[in-house]
């Protein structure tokens, strides 16, 4: 054997093509992997994390181009193989697993066949072997009766099953090289927490050495040993996990993790103000499912935030569209400034729609791909409140500036905005409106953290000039934390916990607050 | 990045064109009239008639061109109708829930379950022979098919965030469909345009060789299929002349319409 390190990453530079001439992805980065070892390459999006990743498998997306520098895997330069060998050790030695289980298994086929699939093509495994290897990391991955796991289809288990069950796959042919791109970020966090404590696992287990994608430096440190932070395609800073994290020396990863500590809970004061929504005894239900919401009761003074947090399926998002009325409930009241609101969203005044507006989760689909931003905004002016000409011109300035975006962006399409601009328009969509109660269903969760950071901020401070109260649907307790003043805690549409942040949060818990508080990753449960 | 078109498309672009010529210029460009007898029937092709006689002795070529305004306008006018019938009635039962856009889904799924050319053939063999009862007839049974699409499309656009956001302001529903669905459907709907309207035209040259489309002495591609049909027993290739002008605009109708979606994915990409 030799002493070359299992993955040498040297002075690596990747250019895509554009129009507008050469874009350079990845600027000069180097980086070794030992066996048996866990590195985490951190940033934003954008910060060319992914397109290491795969270089680290010898491949690059269509129009990017190697422009310096090397990979080599065991001290051979895989980019400098052909393709028939470099597919041969792509297939029996290294492996990836990507963000979205889903989109890696085809519906059509058992999760035991897929999963074995690429070990009896490279390993040379006959069936019964791998089948029994597929078992046996079912069971290390504590999958449900792993002896029969592989029988289901992918739509007969769960998304935390579904990613193990990936993980599995990627496993199979025992490689010594794993890339992990974001492969807990699509799942909610009690079950994220599952996964990676059966990623830590396995990698322990096989001695392989793996490449931890993430835009959570939470979720990074808890599975890595070293940590490289990337921003625009260069490196920031590496280290070991505990030195980046105890004493960092860029001044971007102290943001990072300023952003991933950001602690401290909002003035404990509540109650002091007069309820502003208060909601009794609902239970709903979609017409073809069972019962969502069961007996749900809430109240959000006037200038507060009730953020309502719970994992997915909870009925958080549920609770949601029965306040602003597009899922009237089948029992229960909601009463808004005192007066109870109209069930159904066709039986409520313009004035009670203009004053609960929502903010959805991902501006992507809440903006018309086809109308400019200021068409967007122009809209919920004039049909409330019949606003003309020069005056909307003005009052479209005046909503783009208090979101904190440049008003020429008025002129712009959607797809022309960033991630966090396309956000800010959403909420000067809302604002137009003058509405006195938002509901944000996830307004930061599809966004990178200091954007998101941005938009808690911006929030807040609305909130504080202009006395708004948020009915704030989470599943992050960091922005729990950090946001909201009061909090209720749903599991299984129920309200199981709620009261000011400050007690809610706080121990004695209830069994799921407890269980589901242990399983966030934070920055000081790092093992 | 900008693709080249690839020949086969650039030919479809340039045959359609002439088509168009043809149909706008008719009356200029055809060197005899429709139905002058130019020479004895079945003649092979020469300077006079550039692709022979037909079966009485009349100019195919020049045939040829007078047929091909009535069987643009005709299949044009039934994929018009189709699409303001059919796209309609779609967004409506995509956009809304509950029994009415059940009563429509139903109500199109008994008229797509009957076969098209039969129920063509009852109706137009009842009906008086004029071309608006032509149009309506193939407008009426396409339409059913373009309710789908539209249909999907809308369920699909319906679904998502922004409109939501505008049922949620309290916009009603023609509001909806103009400012926020129907752009987006825009383009996909354009490319099934042009595939209704190949088959529309198709379906019109069916029609006249059954004999039950355009009536004598007006004149189509499909009647001159049927009007020269009886030469292929003689081996006289006349049919085949209007058959294949047929299918030439059937293939470049579709060239352009794979161009126009190939285009559409790569600014749906591009978002």
């Amino acid at each position: 054997m030799n002493d070359a390190p299992l993955l040498d990453i040297r002075a690596l530079s990747i250019t895509a093509r554009s129009a507008s001439g050469p874009i350079r992805l990845i600027d000069d980065v180097s980086l070794t992997l030992a066996r048996g070892q866990v590195l985490g390459l951190i940033g934003e999006s954008g910060a060319g994390k992914s397109t290491i990743g795969f270089a680290a498998l010898g491949y690059l997306r269509p129009g990017l181009q190697v422009t310096g520098g090397e990979v080599r895997i065991d001290g051979r330069d895989i980019l400098a193989l052909s393709a028939q060998d470099r597919s041969r050790l792509r297939g029996a030695r290294l492996a990836y697993v990507a963000q979205s289980a889903t989109a890696a298994f085809n519906p059509a086929h058992r999760l035991g066949d897929q999963v074995v699939e690429a070990a009896l093509a490279f390993n040379r495994l006959d069936r019964s072997k791998a089948k029994k290897r597929a078992r046996d990391l079912f069971a290390m991955l504590e999958l449900p009766s792993p002896n029969t796991f592989g029988e289901r289809f992918p739509h007969q288990v769960s998304g935390g099953q579904l990613q193990r069950a990936m993980i599995a796959m990627a496993m199979c042919t025992d490689p010594e090289l794993i890339v992990f791109d974001e492969p807990t970020t699509a799942l909610d966090v009690t079950t994220q927490d599952e996964v990676l404590k059966a990623i830590r696992n396995v990698i322990a287990a096989s001695g392989a050495g793996a490449l931890y994608i993430s835009h959570d430096l939470a979720v990074v440190a808890r599975v890595a040993d070293e940590i490289l932070v990337l921003r625009h395609g260069r490196a920031v800073e590496h280290g070991a996990t505990r030195a980046v994290i105890d004493t960092p020396r860029e001044a971007y990863t102290k943001a990072l993790l300023d952003v991933a500590r950001r602690g401290g809970s909002r003035s404990p004061e509540a109650g002091s103000t007069p309820s502003l929504l208060s909601i009794e005894g609902i239970t709903a239900a979609y017409r073809h499912g069972g019962t969502i919401l069961h007996d749900v009761s809430l109240s959000l003074p006037e200038a507060r935030t009730l953020a309502v947090v719970g994992e997915s399926g909870s009925g958080k998002s549920t609770l949601g569209r029965v306040v602003n009325g597009l899922l009237p409930p089948q029992a229960g009241t909601v009463s808004f400034q005192g007066r109870t609101l109209a069930a159904s969203l066709d039986k409520r005044s313009r004035n009670d729609r203009r004053e609960i507006q929502t903010i959805h989760q991902s501006p992507d689909a809440a903006l018309n791909p086809r109308q400019t931003v200021g068409s967007i905004l122009v809209r919920p002016l004039g049909f409330y409140f019949g606003m003309t000409g020069k005056r909307k011109q003005a009052r479209i300035n005046e909503l783009l500036t208090q979101v904190e975006l440049d008003p020429a962006l008025a002129k712009r399409y959607p797809a022309e905005l960033s991630g966090g601009q396309k956000q800010r328009v959403c909420i000067a969509r809302a604002l137009a409106a003058e509405p006195r109660l938002i509901i944000c269903d996830e307004p930061t969760s599809a966004l990178d953290p200091l954007v998101a950071d941005g938009i808690l901020r911006l929030l807040r401070e609305l909130q504080e000039s202009r006395g708004l109260s948020y009915l704030f649907i989470t599943h992050d307790i960091a922005t729990v934390r950090a946001f909201a003043h009061e909090v209720a805690v749903m599991h299984l549409g129920r309200v199981v916990r709620q009261g000011t942040v400050a007690k809610a949060l706080s121990p004695p818990f209830d069994d799921y607050t407890g269980r589901l508080l242990a399983a966030v990753p934070t920055l000081d449960n790092v093992s | 990045m900008r693709r080249l078109r690839s020949p086969a498309t650039v030919l479809a672009y340039i045959f359609l064109g002439l088509v168009f010529i043809a149909s706008v210029g008719a009356p200029w460009i055809a060197p005899h009239g429709v139905s002058e007898i130019v020479g004895r029937g079945w003649e092979p092709p020469s300077a006079n008639a550039l692709f022979g006689t037909d079966t009485v002795g009349r100019d195919l070529f020049s045939r040829l061109i007078w047929g091909a305004p009535v069987t643009m306008a005709i299949a044009l006018s039934a994929t018009l109708l189709a699409f303001l019938l059919g796209g309609a009635t779609g967004m409506l039962a995509g956009l809304s829930r509950g029994r009415f856009g059940m009563l429509l889904d139903r109500m199109n799924d008994v008229l797509i379950s009957l076969p098209t050319l039969i129920s063509a053939l009852v109706l137009l063999s009842v009906l008086p022979r004029n071309t608006f009862i032509l149009v309506a007839v193939i407008g009426l049974l396409e339409s059913t098919r373009v309710f789908r699409v539209s249909r999907a499309l809308a369920a699909e656009l319906g679904a998502m965030e922004f409109v939501e956001v505008a049922r949620l302001r309290g916009e009603n529903l023609f509001w909806i469909i103009r400012a926020e669905v129907l752009p987006n459907a825009l383009t996909p709907l354009l490319a099934e345009f042009g595939l209704r309207f190949t088959l529309a035209v198709i379906f019109l040259s069916t029609l006249s060789f059954l004999g039950l489309g355009i009536q004598p002495p007006a004149v189509d591609w499909g009647s001159l299929v049927r009007e020269n049909k009886d030469g292929i027993v003689f081996s006289v290739g006349a049919a085949l002349i209007p058959g294949a002008a047929i299918a030439l605009l059937a293939i470049s109708v579709n060239l352009v319409v794979d161009r126009l979606l190939e285009r559409s994915a790569a600014t749906r990409s591009g978002r």
